[in-house]
């Protein structure tokens, strides 16, 4: 199996790269794991990861400086690879980022990402943090994993105003905030899964065995 | 807000990518690999460390010392680092902060502050491994980083470093009152209670070397003192 960890110039692409090759052989799956930007290559894959780090504005730019990369991965989802973003990565799912300014995203996801609050509490929230799930979902991808256990969290944006059934999981750092979305065969970690230890390598583990349906897509709002 | 905990200085390891296993298996938080090459030529030597530990342990890293430009930086962060801490390249060029940011993000830039009392009252900014005094005001050195875009702040006490009498508790709170950003603490503990008392003065992240290394204390005895003292913490168990 072919997995396609995006290279658009954001990020620890080696570590993601380096978690899912851990993954797959502790799982017994095989998989070849390539970090590229070509979108042929891409495209070739059978699942695409995409990392982001940094701002939502500059990563979206680093995206659509790569000619055709954006589109290939909107057609390719579009046709059922199943695909996960994982910070940034998941945050370009949503329709726009505020960061900076205001910048399009995917928009596979309903909601922005705007400035997170967190009254009192250090910004950006860069530490351990533990996931709860939404109440009457248990998502493939979270499968062995259990409420309450913790994942690794570095931003000071977050999703805002999506839609109940798209959030998975969320976490709380001063006040509710989604930690994983997940629409059809697109979803995405605003946690670190590559450095979330035991926890983040089974998400991945689940990732590469996952058979979701494709999503339908969005009506326009 | 977790405390992060055993952020393990790797200044003093032998083979530092065993021991980042070591750690990683026994629930540390974080790592952090602070020159871990003896002299400052060898920059390859720790791209290479760097890379060999990226490929083992899949917990956050931070890499620091001798880091003098942007270019250093690339060069640690695709190797597998995530995060780099600046200390005396900083105080030489505070743009450096800034173009770190914006080339990688914040959340990539650590600032790395070695503090000494000084004698007016408040604490200075030491450079070159402790060696030399900048005449800096350490609270107003956080707050400019902070403005220039670092994303967190390595706060070490030189006054405590190696003591085993505890953090300075009164910096601690002075440069988390100060400034917003993650503040780990460094420089001190000896003892269990040190670690619910910098977790208590605001540190999100408790860093802590010789009591490790010569196994004073154990990852796993410190997780459960915090928690005994109701400060959130991720069990050891949830670790590789």
């Amino acid at each position: 199996m072919k997995v396609a960890v995006v290279d658009y110039g954001s990020g620890n692409l080696a570590s993601a790269a380096r978690a899912l090759e851990r993954a797959a052989a502790e799982s017994g799956v095989r998989a070849s794991v390539v970090v590229t930007g070509e979108p042929r290559a891409v495209a070739a894959a059978e699942r695409i990861v995409l990392p982001g780090q940094g701002a939502f504005a500059d990563c979206a730019a680093g995206l659509a400086a790569v000619p055709g990369l954006w589109d290939v991965i909107e057609r390719a989802t579009a046709g059922g690879a199943p695909f996960l973003g994982i910070c940034v990565g998941m945050q370009l799912m949503a329709e726009r980022g505020l960061e900076h300014r205001i910048t399009p995203g995917f928009g596979w996801i309903r909601g922005e990402i705007a400035a997170m609050r967190a009254p009192g509490l250090p910004l950006p929230q860069m530490g351990w943090n533990v996931l709860q799930f939404r109440r009457d979902c248990c998502h493939p991808l979270l499968a062995g994993v259990a409420a309450g256990q913790h994942v690794y969290f570095v931003h000071g944006y977050a999703l805002s105003g999506a839609e109940r059934e798209e959030i998975v999981a969320t976490t709380d750092y001063g006040g509710e905030v989604v930690a994983m979305v997940a629409r059809g065969n697109r979803a995405g970690t605003q946690f670190h899964v590559e450095k979330s230890q035991r926890v983040g390598l089974c998400i991945l583990a689940n990732f590469l065995a996952w058979a979701p349906a494709r999503a339908p897509e969005r009506s326009q709002a | 807000m977790v405390k992060g905990v055993g952020f393990i200085d790797l200044r003093d390891a032998g083979d530092p990518v065993a021991q980042a296993e070591i750690y990683d298996r026994a629930g540390a938080d974080e790592l952090t690999l602070l020159d871990i090459t003896a002299s400052h030529e060898n920059r390859d030597t720790m791209v290479e460390v760097v890379a060999r530990t990226a490929a083992k342990v899949f917990l956050p890293f931070t890499v620091g010392g001798g880091i003098r430009s942007v270019g250093d930086m690339r060069k640690l962060l695709l190797a597998g680092a995530d995060k780099c801490s600046i200390n005396s390249a900083a105080v030489a060029r505070p743009e450096l902060i800034g173009e770190a940011a914006e080339k990688f993000g914040s959340q990539c830039v650590v600032l790395a502050v070695d503090a000494r009392r000084a004698s007016a009252g408040g604490w200075e900014v030491i450079t070159h491994g402790g060696r030399r005094g900048t005449g800096i005001d350490v609270v107003a050195w956080c707050r400019e980083a902070a403005k220039r875009g670092a994303g967190e702040i390595l706060l070490t006490s030189m006054d405590r470093d190696g003591t085993g009498e505890g953090f300075d508790l009164e910096l601690l709170r002075a440069v988390t009152k100060a400034v917003r950003l993650p503040v780990v603490a460094s420089g001190g503990v000896g003892r269990l209670e040190h670690f619910v008392d910098g977790a208590r003065a605001g540190a999100t992240g408790l860093l802590a070397a010789s009591v490790f290394h010569f196994g004073t204390l154990t990852i796993c005895a410190v997780k459960a003192a915090l928690a005994a003292a109701g400060l959130a913490v991720r069990p050891v168990a949830e670790a590789a």
